[in-house]
């Protein structure tokens, strides 16, 4: 498949800054500086990236308590979401919601989650909205693995077949929800959950950034044309634990190592597109290099911003009131 | 001139006590009083005692005001003869305070044993082993729906020079809440074991209530074990028994009908403290601890009467016996300690109640050291 | 007896319940966690916040259920189950959860024994972790109680310390009804002496944390507990206050409330949860009807505004109710003075 210089460049710089800023967190956390759970995306970059490469600012995503990544990918600045998970005045939703609430509707980033299974129906929502205003939008679902257990992601499944909704489920399956795995708590497969509402599925390897921007762009191109939903499933592996704090000893010694090693999106895109000539590695050290300024700055800039103030605690209720 | 100056301290009167609160002082700044005259009342979350002056001289300083919570050992005031000046007091005082904060506290922690669990075959016992000398030992029996901590104002003035054990007998506080038939005798056997579990062959018997008569039993059944007995308003000696009381005390499963209950104990009945009657509604809801005081009850006062009559055991024990009683007794009545043999001293303890050992600890205190002697 | 935390005094009634009465089971999102892991090791949570430990462990795969993250069905399945038998004690991690499985328990469990004709039991225990003060947000920290004491057919339960946490659970679970029970999740490392036995603490019977003559303060939850911080204090000033921990807002001891606003004649009322129709509205409502010629001063309502828990550090702080809080409504009640001449 060809994929534009731009859209590789964009995309690896994405992945990178995704990368960057959760690790960044990471550290962050163990100061104690940073209030509140946070759950990492690291190693499943490629996921979000691959997917949002195809949407534009008119198509919605909703997201997850994992939802970092699915922000960067949609377009929402870093420095707002620094200063959001440092509880800073000028964080993105100006500190009253934190990293598990991060959203910019304006971008057609509908919110992380903190309710699991939350995001679906809400995309058969928001589906709906471009269908009926025909704004030529698409809507996509990220869920966890996890999540494909609630019935709101079940139910949301059958309802988008009967509306034909311009969605996408994209499940992202890291293998546990929490500290269990998906071997114990999802009876049967996500292929045959969908060929059970008679959904089109496709799956494809979320370490691999290629597969996955092939396998959504079929998916979501099949949605945009008004055929309907379809459910996408992404195989994919969590690098840290489930939030900042969890020691993962349900997981076998050297799973993770294994998985930096061998299936890390950012080594093989670099990999990948070096070999293929597509792309100069000095292109890439350079995106390397602007991205480790950029964290370093949001961090700076969200450590120094002002808090909240004590108006600010009743603002926004409502619209009116 | 420092040894002219008595520091008066936050005094320990139970084994559990960390800290007292200064309810009052009963004699202003500046007066003499006398070694053993009564200064100040100290509230304690089980109780109010009043706190008699180690020494005579001038309360030349109250330090503690009235309201005042203060660690064991803290200081509340100074005693003095007029001739010792201000300047030497108040150097007397700053030195102390500096000791204390630095070191006082933490040895105030070190003397404060914990009561230990004891196990005899299937029972496990809660007890407080305190003191130690040649003297021969006291064990402390308390009655039907006590505790150990019934001797909290006793045991430690008890200790000196000889080991005491209290203990909770089964069924209450924190022993096992099996009770086998309920019976005197029973309890006094499992009291038997525990003297052997503890080593202890002989040993003075200071018993309360029920707890007299378990005494008695004991005295019948082991009388090589028993020094002698000081009987505080023992059950065993007569028919009569309050039994609002006792159902009351199985039945109330709230403060406020616990309450009136626990009046019965005590002639002056502020002494009820909110604390005290928090622990018994807290011992009540544990499993099976009411089942326990049935059993009990219907074993020792089935239709309302005292089952056993244990006078002719008192009668015919060979040993040193006492009876202490208060005057004013609602549940057991001070009359069961007339028509004893001669040789048993009988004190009757005006402004009491069923509890004189709280109440007028002092007294009772000295009975007993008098006695044991 | 020795210290325990409330984590501990909880994992602890769970346990004694569980080796009483075979009937008694767990069900929950990684109440033992490690299911379907790789590293073959289970009970590797023991909850999120590790309150079930070893319990899984303990009791096994036949007592000890982990669950998919199905709420609808899992709790409806502990609704059945206590129907038919068992003695369910759910946990629904935290309490905005109930969003997800509202039916199984409101219109399902706290209906069945009316609907019914009085003759089905749900002996179920709901647990779930409420409140702020965690940095959580406004979808981990609400104080739902409420909402569930508004149901008829359903028990509330909120533990103010760990002593209360052990015997109301126990109660909770040897309790015939659907009963919520509301652990706070600041607390859980709270401590305080516990007794190793088990006992049960009677629904329906308020707790007086404090006994006073001026002013009577009921307050919910962990908020008991910064009712007698502020109680303390005031003392020292020469106010001297009572503090009513209800303990259960469903069944709710109103007679203690009122007799100790009898006696004092003025009344704070501290609910963490959100003042609209809340706690607060209710004891606030009851008092006005049945002991309104004792009040000296109006009713006073300590709570959080009316917005969603916040985020950030410092309006969190400014959203949950504290000891000074508490203690300027008591000032202010003090200071009342009836203005308007008595008719
Ligand atoms: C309704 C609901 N139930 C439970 C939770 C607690 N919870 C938060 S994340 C999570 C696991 C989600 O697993 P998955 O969907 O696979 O996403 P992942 O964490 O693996 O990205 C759970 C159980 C929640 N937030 N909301
Ligand atoms: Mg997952």
């Amino acid at each position: 498949m060809q994929i534009a210089h731009d859209i590789l460049l964009r995309s690896y710089r994405s992945m990178r800054t995704i990368r960057d800023f959760e690790e960044r967190l990471h550290v962050e956390f163990a100061t104690g500086d940073i209030p509140g759970f946070v759950h990492l995306y690291c190693g499943e970059e490629a996921s979000g990236v691959g997917v949002c490469a195809h949407l534009t600012d008119t198509d919605t995503i909703a997201s997850t308590h994992r939802g970092h990544g699915h922000c960067i990918a949609k377009g929402v600045g870093v420095d707002g979401m620094m200063a959001e998970i440092y509880g800073r005045k000028t964080g993105v939703c100006h500190g009253k919601g934190g990293s598990m609430h991060i959203a910019d509707l304006s971008l057609g980033m509908l919110g992380a989650n903190g309710i699991v299974g939350g995001g679906p129906p809400l995309i058969c929502g928001a589906a709906l909205s471009h269908k009926v205003l025909k704004d030529g939008g698409v809507a996509v679902a990220f869920y966890g693995d996890g999540a494909s257990n609630e019935g709101t992601t079940l139910e949301s499944l059958n309802l988008a077949m009967v509306w034909k909704l311009p969605a996408v489920f994209v499940c992202e399956d890291n293998g546990y929800g929490e500290a269990t795995g998906a071997a114990y708590a999802c009876a049967g497969t996500q292929k045959a959950r969908a060929a059970g509402f008679g959904m089109p599925y496709l799956e494809c390897d979320g370490t691999d950034f290629f597969a996955v921007y092939e396998a959504a762009g079929q998916a979501i191109a099949h949605a945009r044309a008004g055929n309907g939903p379809v459910m996408l499933h992404v195989h994919l592996a969590r690098w840290y634990g489930h939030f900042e704090g969890d020691a993962m000893t349900y997981r076998a010694n050297g799973e993770v190592a294994e998985q930096r090693a061998r299936h890390d999106c950012l080594k093989n895109f670099r990999q990948s597109v070096t070999e293929t000539s597509l792309l100069e590695p000095t292109a890439l050290d350079d995106i390397d290099a602007s991205v480790k300024d950029e964290i370093e700055a949001a961090v700076k800039a969200a450590k120094n911003a002002p808090l909240p103030e004590p108006a600010d605690l009743e603002a926004d209720v409502y619209v009116s009131y | 001139m420092t040894d002219l100056i008595t520091p008066i301290t936050m005094p320990k009167f139970g084994l559990a006590m960390t800290e007292g609160k200064i309810a009052g002082w009963n004699i202003p700044s500046g007066t003499h009083v006398d070694a053993g005259q009564e200064i100040a009342d100290i509230e304690t979350t089980k109780i109010t005692n009043g706190y008699e002056s180690p020494a005579s001289g001038t309360l030349r300083r109250q330090i503690a005001t009235e309201g005042e919570t203060l660690p064991v050992g803290a200081l509340l005031g100074v005693l003095a003869e007029p001739a010792v000046s201000d300047a030497d007091i108040d150097a007397f005082i700053a030195r102390f305070q500096a000791d204390f904060s630095s070191g006082g506290a933490a040895t105030t922690q070190t003397d404060q044993a914990e009561p230990t669990l004891v196990s005899l075959g299937e029972l496990t016992l809660r007890v407080q082993d305190a003191g130690q000398g040649t003297g021969t030992p006291i064990v402390f029996i308390h009655g039907f729906g006590g505790d150990l901590s019934n001797w909290m104002l006793n045991q430690n003035t008890l200790s000196t020079g000889r080991r005491t054990v209290a203990f909770d007998l089964p069924g209450h506080g924190g022993s096992s809440k099996n009770v086998g038939d309920g019976k005197p005798a029973t309890f006094a056997a499992t009291a038997a074991a525990l003297l052997d579990k503890l080593d202890i062959s002989r040993a003075h018997v200071v018993a309360h209530s029920l707890g007299g008569a378990i005494a008695l039993e004991l005295a019948k059944t082991f009388p090589q074990k028993v020094a002698s007995l000081s009987l505080i308003a023992p059950a065993g000696l007569g028919q009569g028994i309050n039994m609002d009381f006792i159902e009351g005390f199985i039945s109330a499963d709230r403060r406020k009908t616990l309450e009136p209950v626990l009046d019965y104990l005590v002639h002056d009945k502020t002494l009820i403290s909110r604390k005290m009657i928090e622990d018994i509604i807290r011992f009540k809801r544990l499993d099976g601890a009411v089942k326990g005081l049935q059993t009990i009850a219907q074993s020792c006062f089935p239709n309302g009467r005292q089952a056993d009559d244990l006078r002719p055991v008192l009668a015919s024990f060979a040993g040193p016996a006492q009876v202490i009683w208060g005057a004013d007794d609602e549940i057991l009545s001070p009359d069961d300690a007339k028509g004893l043999p001669e040789t048993i001293k009988v004190l009757i303890l005006p402004a009491a109640g069923h509890m004189p050992q709280l109440e007028k600890a002092a007294d009772v205190n000295a009975a007993l050291t008098k006695f044991i002697d | 007896m020795s210290k325990k935390s409330f984590r501990q005094a909880i994992n602890e009634a769970l346990r004694q319940e569980m080796l009483r009465d075979p009937r008694v089971v767990l069900i929950g999102e990684d109440i033992a966690g490690g299911q379907g892991g790789t590293s073959g090791v289970v009970d590797a949570w023991g909850g999120v916040l590790g309150v079930t430990k070893g319990l899984y462990t303990e009791f096994g795969p036949d007592r000890v259920f982990d669950t998919p993250i199905s709420e609808a069905s899992y709790i409806g399945a502990a609704v059945g189950a206590a129907a038919t038998g068992l003695r369910p004690v759910a946990e629904l991690m935290f309490v905005d959860f109930v969003g997800c499985c509202l039916d199984q328990i409101m219109n399902q469990a706290a209906k069945f024994r009316y609907m019914f004709g009085g003759k089905a039991r749900t002996p179920l225990v709901i647990r779930a972790m409420y409140g702020a003060g965690f940095n959580a947000a406004a979808q981990h920290s609400q104080a739902l109680y409420p909402l569930f004491t508004h149901i008829p057919g359903l028990k509330v339960v909120i533990p103010s310390s760990p002593y209360e946490a052990k015997g109301l659970l126990i109660e909770a679970i040897r309790d015939d009804d659907p009963v919520i029970f509301l652990e706070n999740k600041v607390m859980y490392d709270d401590e305080e002496e516990v007794p190793d036995e088990p006992y049960a603490i009677p629904f329906g019977e308020a707790n007086l944390t404090r006994e006073g003559d001026d002013v009577t303060i009921v307050a919910f939850g962990r908020m008991v507990n910064f009712a007698n911080e502020a109680a303390d204090r005031l003392e020292k000033d020469g106010i001297s206050c009572t503090v009513v921990d209800p303990r259960t807002t469903s069944p709710l001891d109103s007679a203690t409330i009122l007799e100790c606003v009898e006696d004092t004649g003025r009344l704070v009322i501290v609910d963490e949860s959100s003042p609209r129709c809340n706690m607060a509205t209710d004891v606030a409502a009851l008092v006005a009807e049945d002991a309104f010629d004792a009040l000296k001063a109006p009713i006073r309502r300590v709570g959080p505004p009316h917005t969603p828990v916040p985020f950030a550090t410092v309006l969190e702080k400014l959203y949950l109710p504290d000891a000074a809080r508490i203690e300027s409504a008591v000032r202010s009640v003090m200071a009342y003075k009836k203005t308007k001449q008595e008719a």
